[in-house]
């Protein structure tokens, strides 16, 4: 997996599974419905991934569930209308999340920089 | 279910409702609830409260309750640290044994930049820019300057304490000159080690590496990461008279005050942060229907405290770098899935 060199890299690359996403079998033939197996992964990326789908007005369904606590496994499920499928439901699900992050941590960058609070020692 | 209700939580007398919200597109009937980037941008902010040195105090306001828990696990259980991995022992005589030695050696907070060092992958080799080298070599001896009959072993001999600060940086390759401006230290000089008496050596070798909190807590860059709901109570029917003064003595001190309005003494909220929450309002009758317990469900107030290795406000930001590393890593692995899926066809 390639990473950029200038982004400082907090996630060890060795903790990235080669086959970090995988499809379950069972998933509909026009792809509305799918259930996802993400590696290495836990209720951190599932619960705030699954807010992030659910915000799709096209996302009937959405789920995720860490089936043993022994295994890194977390198991992500999407339902979508006709006009959408899962894939791009997750797609944009995980752009939203990381835009919302973004905007976080722009608007605590620039609250910093205000200096409006308290500062002690 | 009124707009405003939506987000609060309500406190009851025995039980709490509205606990989970259900901000989601088509909840409810007639609402355009469908997430846009611009109307979040306008609902969302951030407030920073107090910072120190080591704790941070910010209200992120507008914001899922799974995000901000997200931001919380990932500033205990993501964001790299370095911490002493390996101990290689070169002789120890005292009476702590070396592994427990070695644990307690690991917990010890060094203060060192994670981002100017990469992970030292299993089987890798110990460079300058994956491995930090201290030396810790204390031998304990007879004081021959103290004083006849003396007990406190602290005067009686030399060393009969060993502190966080008598680990030694050995700087390899270049760090001496990387480090110049921020020598590497344990963040804190006195955190004790072990005790020693005289003829008890400790002679070791120690290698601090880059790692997270979820392989071991002495990674963990944070003291403690925490989140609570603001509490807002609201009061229905004026509280006026002695009943103010009773309802008052109902919550800590600063949150109700009594002012008086045309010759009436009146209770009013001024300070829902300071509240516990703690339902003392609900034992008395005479404030049956005339006050509601509530906390703001979108509105969690933060407390970060960081071990030191690490500021505060820098801890927050990497956090947030954490979570888009992790959505930028799933994205990829998204795009891999579906590509593999097609091959298969």
């Amino acid at each position: 997996m390639d990473t950029s060199e200038d982004l400082p890299n907090y996630i060890a690359l060795q903790s990235v599974p080669d086959r970090k996403f995988d499809i379950l079998p069972g998933a509909s033939a026009d792809l509305t419905s799918m259930t996802f197996c993400v590696k290495e992964e836990d209720h951190t990326l599932g619960n705030s991934l699954r807010w992030a789908i659910m915000q799709n007005p096209q996302v009937d369904f959405c789920g995720y569930s860490i089936p043993h606590p022994s295994e890194a496994k977390m198991n992500i499920r999407i339902q979508t209308t006709e006009k959408s499928n899962a894939i791009d439901a997750m797609d944009k699900g995980i752009d939203d999340l990381k835009s919302v992050c973004q905007l976080i941590k722009a608007k605590f960058q620039q609250r910093c920089q205000e200096g409006d609070y308290a500062r002690i020692g | 279910m009124a707009l405003e209700d939506r987000n609060r939580v309500v406190i009851l007398e025995d039980r709490v409702e509205n606990v989970s919200g259900a901000e989601f597109p088509m909840s409810f009937d007639g609402q355009e609830t469908a997430f846009n980037m611009e109307s979040f941008k306008d609902s969302f902010d951030i407030r920073i409260v107090r910072v120190t040195p080591t704790d941070i105090e910010f209200d992120l306001i507008g914001v899922d309750a799974s995000i901000a828990n997200a931001l919380r696990r990932v500033l205990i259980a993501e964001v790299p640290t370095m911490a002493i991995e390996k101990v290689y022992m070169i002789n120890n005589t005292g009476i702590v044994q070396d592994e427990v030695l070695a644990h307690r050696l690991g917990l010890i907070p060094i203060k060192a930049d994670p981002t100017e060092f990469l992970w030292k992958h299993d089987g890798s080799v110990p460079t300058d820019q994956n491995t930090i080298v201290f030396r810790l070599d204390v031998t304990c001896e007879a004081n021959r300057a103290a004083a006849p009959g003396e007990t406190d072993p602290k005067k009686k001999y030399i060393n009969s304490s060993v502190y966080s600060n008598q680990l030694v940086w050995d700087p390899k390759g270049d760090q001496s000159v990387r480090f110049e401006s921020n020598p590497i230290k344990p963040v804190n000089d006195e955190i004790l080690i072990t005790k020693l008496r005289p003829g008890q050596t400790i002679s070791c070798e120690l290698h601090c590496e880059k790692g997270v909190g979820k392989d071991h807590a002495k990674f963990s860059p944070v003291a403690t990461a925490s989140y609570r709901l603001l509490p807002e109570i609201q009061i229905l029917e004026d509280i006026t008279g002695d009943d103010a003064e009773l309802f008052r003595s109902c919550f800590p001190d600063g949150v109700v005050e009594i002012v008086e309005e045309r010759g009436v003494r009146k209770a009013k909220v001024v300070n829902p942060r300071k509240d516990t929450v703690s339902r003392e309002v609900f034992r008395h009758k005479q404030f049956e229907d005339k006050v509601r317990l509530t906390r703001v469900r979108n509105h969690f107030i933060f407390n970060v405290e960081s071990t030191g290795a690490i500021p505060p406000e820098t801890l927050i930001s990497q956090a947030l770098d954490v979570l888009m590393e992790k959505c930028e890593i799933s994205k990829a692995a998204l795009a891999a899935a579906v590509k593999s899926g097609e091959e298969d066809e």
